[in-house]
């Protein structure tokens, strides 16, 4: 899912570079106003988690490969907008160090994978308004919260690619940037992260979050406000 | 630093001993790279030309670390999962340390 560079027109990434830019300084102001210092150890481990979880390439077997992300997991244990901060960081170190996900997509990138889908995980969440002392549906949550987080951003990154070649192509009608349409890159996002990826973020996201609910609780930022919580 | 975040270190720790995994298995089930992340030569192979915008900025940064590998021309499978250990290793404090800078400034900033 990380956009690699010469896949995107410059009327995509350039636009999506502006927004990440924007919901960064928003982000700033509000982890300012919403995140304690005590979180802030949490925050350098939750950006390092999300950076080694996508290192785990996993096969869709005689296909492509793809990883989950963790951007849910981190949203419902730390609140979303300090999900864009850590997010965003493992995402701009992958790309200046690592070369995965290109240096002009980097806005493209964190607008996918660091705002669009930990404000997707939070808010799926958020409408199950689960009872934190129901274990097994707040594990139900977080799976729903992950799974689905993954797939509507694997869709937003196929949109990103399939509407290139409708932007950008030569006298011959080849393509500039990504050549295949939506009608190619919506189906095969979709569908692989439905049958796999998907699964493995909800999964990643539901145990931790399960293993959080155990040792402690109180740090949940999704589960904050709630009857039966205890408040510190 | 508390007990849980003492055992998160040691599960991340862990997590990067175990990268090696992102690599063996796409090669035992026989998958290719991630959609939409071929290089300029694969895509080649599979459209039967390279996109005159991407080939142009498909070059635009030489990463110091590209695709995770010290060295991507070692055949070496036990080699190329080393590299990819290191590599964990280096991103994941660098992210680590980034972060922690970065939210302790703006935290500070909010007294």
């Amino acid at each position: 899912m990380h956009i690699p560079d010469g896949y995107l027109s410059p009327q995509t990434y350039l636009p999506l570079m502006g927004v990440f830019v924007a919901v960064t300084a928003v982000a700033v102001k509000k982890v300012k106003l919403d995140v304690s210092a005590r979180y802030i150890p949490y925050l350098g481990m939750a950006a390092a988690f999300s950076f080694i979880i996508m290192m785990f390439n996993l096969p869709i077997p005689g296909g492509t490969s793809g990883h989950a992300v963790g951007s849910a997991v981190i949203a419902l244990l730390f609140g979303p907008w300090a999900a864009v901060v850590a997010v965003s960081v493992a995402l701009i170190i992958q790309a200046l160090v690592f070369g995965d996900g290109g240096i002009t997509a980097i806005g493209a990138n964190c607008f996918n994978m660091a705002i669009f889908m930990p404000f997707v995980a939070y808010y799926l969440f958020k409408l199950f308004s689960v009872n934190p002392m129901k274990k097994t549906r707040v594990f139900i949550a977080a799976f729903i919260s992950g799974y689905f987080s993954l797939v509507l951003t694997a869709i937003l990154t196929a949109v990103e690619f399939g509407i290139q070649p409708l932007i950008a192509s030569d006298a011959e009608g080849k393509a500039l940037y990504c050549p295949y349409d939506l009608s190619v890159a919506i189906p095969v996002m979709a569908i692989e992260h439905l049958v796999l990826f998907g699964i493995v973020e909800g999964l990643i996201t539901a145990l931790i979050v399960r293993y959080f609910l155990k040792s402690d609780p109180g740090l949940i930022f999704a589960l904050r406000n709630k009857k039966g919580m205890h408040h510190d | 630093m508390t007990k849980l975040q003492r055992k998160i270190l040691c599960f991340l720790l862990v997590l990067c001993v175990l990268t090696p995994i992102g690599i063996l298995l796409p090669m035992v089930f026989d998958a290719g790279d991630a959609w939409g992340e071929w290089s300029a030569t694969t895509l080649s192979d599979l459209i039967g030309y390279v996109p005159s915008g991407l080939e142009k900025y498909s070059n635009i940064w030489n990463a110091p670390i590209p695709d995770y590998s010290l060295n991507e021309a070692d055949p070496s499978v036990v080699h190329q999962s080393g590299y990819y250990i290191v590599s964990g290793v280096v991103g994941a404090t660098l992210t680590y340390l980034v972060t922690l800078l970065i939210s302790k400034i703006i935290v500070k900033n909010g007294d």
